[in-house]
């Protein structure tokens, strides 16, 4: 079994089939698309910044979480009302993050991702609304209840979510 | 150099395919046409996503309707009961709100108004959406292969939802009213105070630019001004639901949606406005008595029955005929210059209307209360259709009938109400309304029943 080795501790790097790569982002940014209209509650969750984080912290590789982070975005940008990029940095600077610490730490378990998955949501807003009021000019105001209740809400989803990914592990 | 590129790859892979995003980015900024832009691969984003949702919405719609038209019909009959009877206070209402326009349309002639109205919208479904809370908007199933262009309002019947952002050719996505970067134009309808309106982060709407010395109350409903040269003056936007300070010199009005945002299903474009000078109704005096003429059924040519009634009161022998002939609708009823019968049988007649819960009528009386004279006559009319043998032997035929000549003066506007006037005839009130009111209620009372 090939092992990475990080700072004398071990640390399993696994990829995903073709089929997986591609799509469960795809069935990701399809659910996000049409579920909100049925469920207005769910457009508080962030499905393709989910399957960013998990894609990323699971190869633990920085080069392929950005690649991934920046194409799911760039995509969700396409769907969205704004101008395509915003998405798209944000979620290129979560999956280089993601990848990296997922290279340093083991998050495996429900509480690192819960708090994690938290982390990264408020990163992810953060890029988001820096880009979008600093260079695009967007009037967005920014909520720090919503963010914090968007964000705990996401770990929730997140620790769910992960667990039924990882089902679609490969060990390398 | 090498090394240090080798030594932080990641890194400086990082930086540049942020430095593409920002550039492709600063490129839409700078060209702000990033709609045309951009347009080819938005297209294939979306053509990829809407076949999918298309699908699930036609399935879910599919199944659906098959439950709901099919199998769980209960309570319709009773439905169909109450529907009818709010048409009915509808058409009451349609009568004085007609009154009302055709007095507006007299002084915006007088003064010169140029009105705008909608000519034309176009059905659409609504598919999908941004699905971020950060970005509020929809994708409908309709395009520019269906006359759809940017920048046209999106309403239902309850108010505005917001307007065409983008045009693909199959679907279009709409801009709602509560994403932080849309603006309508927007006033309040008492107090006339225009202020702009848009979303914030948590979804709501708030009405802005409204000085904080003015005196707004909650439940003030809220109307689109027109001048943000989208949306009609005068449509729907919802209703103050609180009112507090804010910035600077400026109220913080937060408006609760007429429409609800949330769970849009199916949505009007407007695709055609018009602009036109006002024109006020025909100007042609109509006497009441010629209404009345008109109203009354008219003599028979040759005497039924010669032994029934032999009055010199045409009304008598009127309400007589009609309740033997199972209330012959007027429709064809040829307009007769007000004659001597006529106008005495409705002097006669008029005070007699009370009197009328006496028998078969007294349903008729029932519904009434509060007015409505014309829709007095059409519910006894309607009673009379059903149950001609109770009002032929009573009698209470004649005051049915009365109770609506004697009225029908303000019957000009009780012309049946279509399914599209809701929305499409805005501005549209001053339309001929010369058709019967008995014509629709003259059916077969077996229409309420359900087919299935």
């Amino acid at each position: 079994m090939p092992i990475t080795y990080t700072s004398g501790e071990q640390i399993e790097v696994y990829r995903f089939s073709i089929p997986v790569t591609v799509g469960v982002p795809l069935l990701a940014l399809f659910l996000q698309a049409f579920v909100p209209r049925r469920f207005p509650f769910f457009s508080i969750f962030d499905l393709p910044l989910l399957v960013t984080i998990f894609f990323a912290m699971a190869r633990r590789n920085p080069i392929s979480g950005l690649f991934t982070g920046a194409a799911i975005g760039l995509v969700q940008d396409m769907l969205g009302a704004y101008p395509i990029g915003i998405y798209g940095i944000a979620k290129t600077v979560v999956g280089y993050l993601a990848s990296s610490l997922g290279a340093k730490l083991d998050v495996e378990n429900a509480g690192a991702r819960l708090l994690v998955t938290l982390g990264f949501y408020l990163v992810h807003a953060a890029v988001y609304f820096t880009v979008a009021r600093g260079m695009v000019s967007l009037t967005l105001d920014w909520s720090w209840v919503r963010g914090i209740v968007a964000g705990l809400a996401n770990g929730f989803l997140g620790v769910g979510l992960y667990f039924l990914l990882d089902k679609f592990k490969q060990r390398t | 150099m090498e090394s240090v590129l080798g030594r932080y790859r990641n890194l400086t892979i990082l930086v540049g395919v942020l430095f593409l995003q920002i550039l492709g980015l600063a490129v839409q900024v700078k060209r702000s046409g990033d709609a045309e832009n951009t347009r080819l691969i938005r297209i294939w984003a979306v053509g990829t996503i809407t076949p999918f949702e298309r699908g699930l919405v036609w399935a879910h719609n599919g199944s659906r309707n098959l439950w709901h038209n099919y199998f769980f019909l209960r309570g319709v009959r009773a439905e169909n009961r109450e529907l009818k009877a709010q048409i009915e206070q509808m058409h009451l209402e349609q009568v004085r709100l007609s009154e009302d326009a055709a007095q507006a349309h007299r002084l915006q002639q007088l003064l010169a108004f140029k009105e705008q109205y909608i000519a034309k919208t176009v059905a659409a479904q609504v598919i999908g959406s941004s699905g971020s809370d950060l970005s509020r908007s929809i994708y409908i199933d309709k395009g520019s292969n269906d006359g759809i262009a940017a920048d046209m309002a999106v309403i239902t019947a309850g108010g505005i939802v917001g307007k065409v952002l983008r045009v693909y050719p199959s679907t279009s996505l709409v801009l709602m009213i509560n994403d932080q970067s849309s603006g309508v134009g927007a006033m309040l309808e008492k107090s006339r105070l225009q202020g702009v309106l848009h979303g914030t982060a948590n979804g709501e709407v708030v009405l802005e630019r409204v000085m904080s010395d003015e005196q707004v109350v909650p439940g003030e409903p809220v109307l689109s001004s027109g001048g943000d040269q989208i949306f009609p003056k005068g449509l729907p936007v919802g209703t103050v639901s609180n009112v507090s300070p804010g910035r600077e010199l400026f109220l913080n009005i937060q408006v609760k949606p007429s429409a609800d945002l949330s769970r849009l299903e199916e949505v009007l474009v407007v695709t055609q406005k018009r602009e036109r000078q006002a024109v006020a109704e025909n100007p042609v005096k109509v006497r009441a008595a010629d209404i009345l003429a008109q109203r009354l059924p008219s003599v028979p040519d040759k005497p039924a029955d010669a032994g029934t009634v032999k009055s010199a009161n045409g009304a008598a022998s009127t309400s007589v005929q009609g309740s033997n002939g199972g209330a012959k609708p007027q429709t064809g009823a040829v307009p007769k210059p007000p004659t001597e019968n006529a106008i005495g049988a409705a002097a006669k007649l008029s005070p007699a209307a009370p009197a009328a819960s006496n028998a078969g009528a007294a349903d008729a009386t029932h519904k009434l209360t509060g007015v409505a004279p014309v829709a007095t006559g059409e519910t006894s009319k309607k009673v009379l259709a059903k149950t001609p043998s109770d009002s032929a032997t009573s009698g209470n035929s004649r005051s049915a009938t009365q109770t609506n000549a004697s009225v029908g003066t303000a019957s000009s506007g009780t012309k049946p109400l279509s399914a599209s006037s809701s929305v499409a005839s805005t501005g549209k009130s001053s339309a001929p309304q010369s058709k019967p009111v008995t014509q629709p209620l003259s059916q077969p009372p077996a229409a309420d029943d359900n087919p299935h």
